[in-house]
């Protein structure tokens, strides 16, 4: 019964609300790189944007850092969609008009001097040391109830996102983004404006980001600058949506349940292994550690892989626009120069 | 004053010596292969490891210990394109860059698996600084043998892209590629080539850079937004243009932290890559071409 409970504990508080977040960042992702090709390679910065701006705005008052607002958690997670949104508008509307190696740059650049302020200014953020007590929805539900009623609201944030972006992703301007994605001279050449349409998916992808952030912070109940290393959890996110299909939105969701499950259950097996190996007479210390490592890069190689040979991913894109036709994959945007 | 040129000048152009070698690379390669290589930090911090190794090994001084690690780092280099990067020739650079931002984690957890994450030091003991100009500009042999490498790996590369067969085609191939291949370049031998030259002014950036402060599992990774800020304010595909970035950013963070109005530092000193970061966004909006007209993608 115990272990019973232990299982359903993991069910819950791993797989389906960490995996949600995942899905939520996956979805966002997919706007700006399924849908419109664009290269973000800050993702972690969003997160953390949006996880410190909740953090601050709605916990109770803390002489460590700025904060005592105690807003409403939804208002805190709009606030974190806001700041996040407001961050991307002013990087993208610096590099949208380059190539996307540009704004793959910018974005990497910004999420590293987030995370220098993040850690500098102690007076707001607390420094180095973080956020501690971050409120979490339900909290004040019994035990188990709490988290369920937490991860229930993750998974029905995942399922109004992936509707709202089924939606855009039929409606004209879904098929606009795509068409700058697949051919930005023809797209010009159409007389739509493409850099005004490249800001607003970078944007909107950057608020959901936001919003996984502000999530994430709830889970954790704590927020710090180091708190998650910032290039494991844009890789992720990207191996997610591109081994799930990018382009298509049940493949990002897909992607990220199914590499978060992946990813926890072999967080677990390298919790068993034993502190040292013998390995043709050799011995091997902090086997656990190790292996840590070891997974990050084999995720790096599953990335490679699917690159080379199945870049459609496990859910291709579809083409709304030429209904019953598969389109070409998400992947091979036809741009050249 | 001299406090000036000790505390704030001399280590600016250290670090901008450093800076240049990386950006040079990442200039060379942007040009010729027309991407951005993510992973360019990450052969700077492995060819540090490596250096570590053969010293432990060896006993050598790193700079000797350097040469072979440069010729281990380009061989994994031209391995990694064929397995990695070939496949995307004549897909949209974008994958490129995706796949280079893989191959970036997957050498860094390699790194964390044989070494771990402990930062270690390249060189034992505190070096006390050497003085000239009796005792006015003093700074230790480690800096002059930094400044003695760089200049000496810079002829070298000069030579070889201005004198050179090879490093002509380099040159063409960075200009037009359908041109250079319409003339009979073997591009794919140029490329091999831009990989090799790539590879060892990575590996002595990070090798100089372990000597200056330590070897660090994360130091590639620090240096790739400085590295890309001097590429673009060089000019892309420039890479002498690629040099003197370096060094204008290296000795603009430096002096970011001089304290030039009353007694404060101007700029904190933990936010010395902003610094980096707001010149390449000044670049990126005014002039992206960067200062020797480079290319725009």
């Amino acid at each position: 019964m115990e272990e019973l409970a232990g299982y359903g504990n993991y069910i819950v508080s791993s797989l389906l609300t960490m995996g949600g977040i995942y899905a939520i960042l996956t979805l966002g992702l997919n706007i700006q790189w399924g849908f419109t090709g664009l290269f973000n390679a800050g993702i972690a910065g969003f997160i953390a944007v949006g996880a410190y701006v909740f953090a601050i705005l709605t916990k109770g008052p803390a002489a460590e850092h700025l904060g005592g607002y105690d807003l409403p958690l939804p208002l805190g997670a709009i606030a974190a969609m806001i700041v996040a949104a407001i961050i991307a508008w002013a990087i993208g509307k610096i590099c949208i008009r380059l190539r996307s190696d540009y704004l793959a740059i910018a974005t990497i650049g910004i999420a590293e001097i987030l995370r220098l302020i993040l850690k500098n200014e102690t007076w707001a953020t607390n420094g180095p040391r973080g956020i501690s007590g971050v409120d979490k929805a339900f909290e004040w539900l019994p035990r188990p109830w709490g988290d369920i009623a937490f991860m229930v609201t993750i998974l029905l944030t995942v399922l109004v996102i992936y509707l709202l972006l089924e939606r855009a992703w039929r409606s004209p301007w879904g098929r606009l983004t795509t068409a700058i994605r697949d051919n930005e001279d023809s797209a010009r050449a159409a007389g739509k404006d493409v850099e005004t349409f490249r800001l607003q998916s970078f944007v909107i992808g950057a608020a959901i980001m936001g919003l996984a952030g502000a999530y994430l912070a709830q889970v954790q109940k704590f927020i710090g600058p180091d708190s998650t290393d910032p290039t494991t959890t844009t890789f992720l996110a990207w191996v997610m949506l591109i081994a799930g299909g990018s382009g298509n939105n049940r493949g990002a969701v897909l992607g990220a349940f199914l590499l978060w499950t992946v990813w926890s259950a072999t967080q677990i097996v390298t919790g068993w292994l034993p502190q040292e190996i013998i390995v043709f007479g050799h011995p091997i210390e902090n086997v656990p550690v190790r292996s840590t490592y070891l997974r990050i890069f084999l995720i790096g190689l599953v990335l490679q892989i699917v690159l080379q040979r199945y870049s459609a991913g496990i859910l291709p894109e579809t083409r709304p626009a030429v209904a019953g036709k598969s389109g070409k994959t998400g992947l091979e945007p036809g741009r050249t120069t | 004053m001299w406090e000036f040129v000790n505390f704030y000048f001399i280590p600016g152009l250290v670090l901008g010596c450093i800076y240049a070698l990386g950006a040079l690379g990442i200039s060379l390669t942007f040009g010729i292969l027309r991407f951005a290589n993510f992973a360019h930090g990450e052969i700077m911090m492995l060819g540090a490891y490596f250096t570590f190794t053969i010293m432990g090994l060896t006993g050598w001084h790193p700079l000797v210990a350097a040469l072979p690690s440069m010729a281990l780092a380009a061989l994994l280099m031209l391995y990694l394109d064929r397995q990695f990067f070939r496949p995307f020739r004549d897909s949209p650079t974008i994958m490129l860059v995706i796949a280079s931002f893989g191959l970036m984690l997957m050498i860094r957890s390699a790194v964390w698996v044989f070494y771990g994450t402990q930062s270690k030091p390249l060189l034992r003991g505190f070096q006390r600084p050497t003085q000239y100009l009796d005792g006015a500009i003093q700074f230790p042999d480690k800096h002059l043998w930094i400044f003695l490498t760089t200049i000496v790996i810079m002829l070298a590369i000069w030579y070889l892209l201005t004198r050179t067969k090879i490093g002509k085609a380099m040159r063409a191939v960075s200009d037009s590629p359908e041109l250079a291949k319409l003339t009979g370049i073997p591009v794919e031998t140029v490329i091999r080539a831009t990989w090799i030259v790539a590879a060892c002014s990575a590996v002595a950036a990070g090798v100089l850079l372990a000597i200056d402060s330590q070897l660090d599992s994360l130091m590639g990774f620090k240096m790739l937004l400085p590295m890309f800020a001097s590429a673009i304010l060089g000019g892309i595909g420039r890479p002498f243009g690629a040099v003197l970035g370096g060094l204008v950013i290296g000795v603009a963070e430096e002096l970011s932290a001089y304290p030039w109005i009353g007694v404060e530092p101007l700029l904190n000193p933990a936010y010395k890559t902003g610094m980096a970061f707001a010149i390449m966004v000044v670049m990126l909006i005014w002039r992206p071409s960067g200062l020797f007209k480079g290319r725009v993608f």
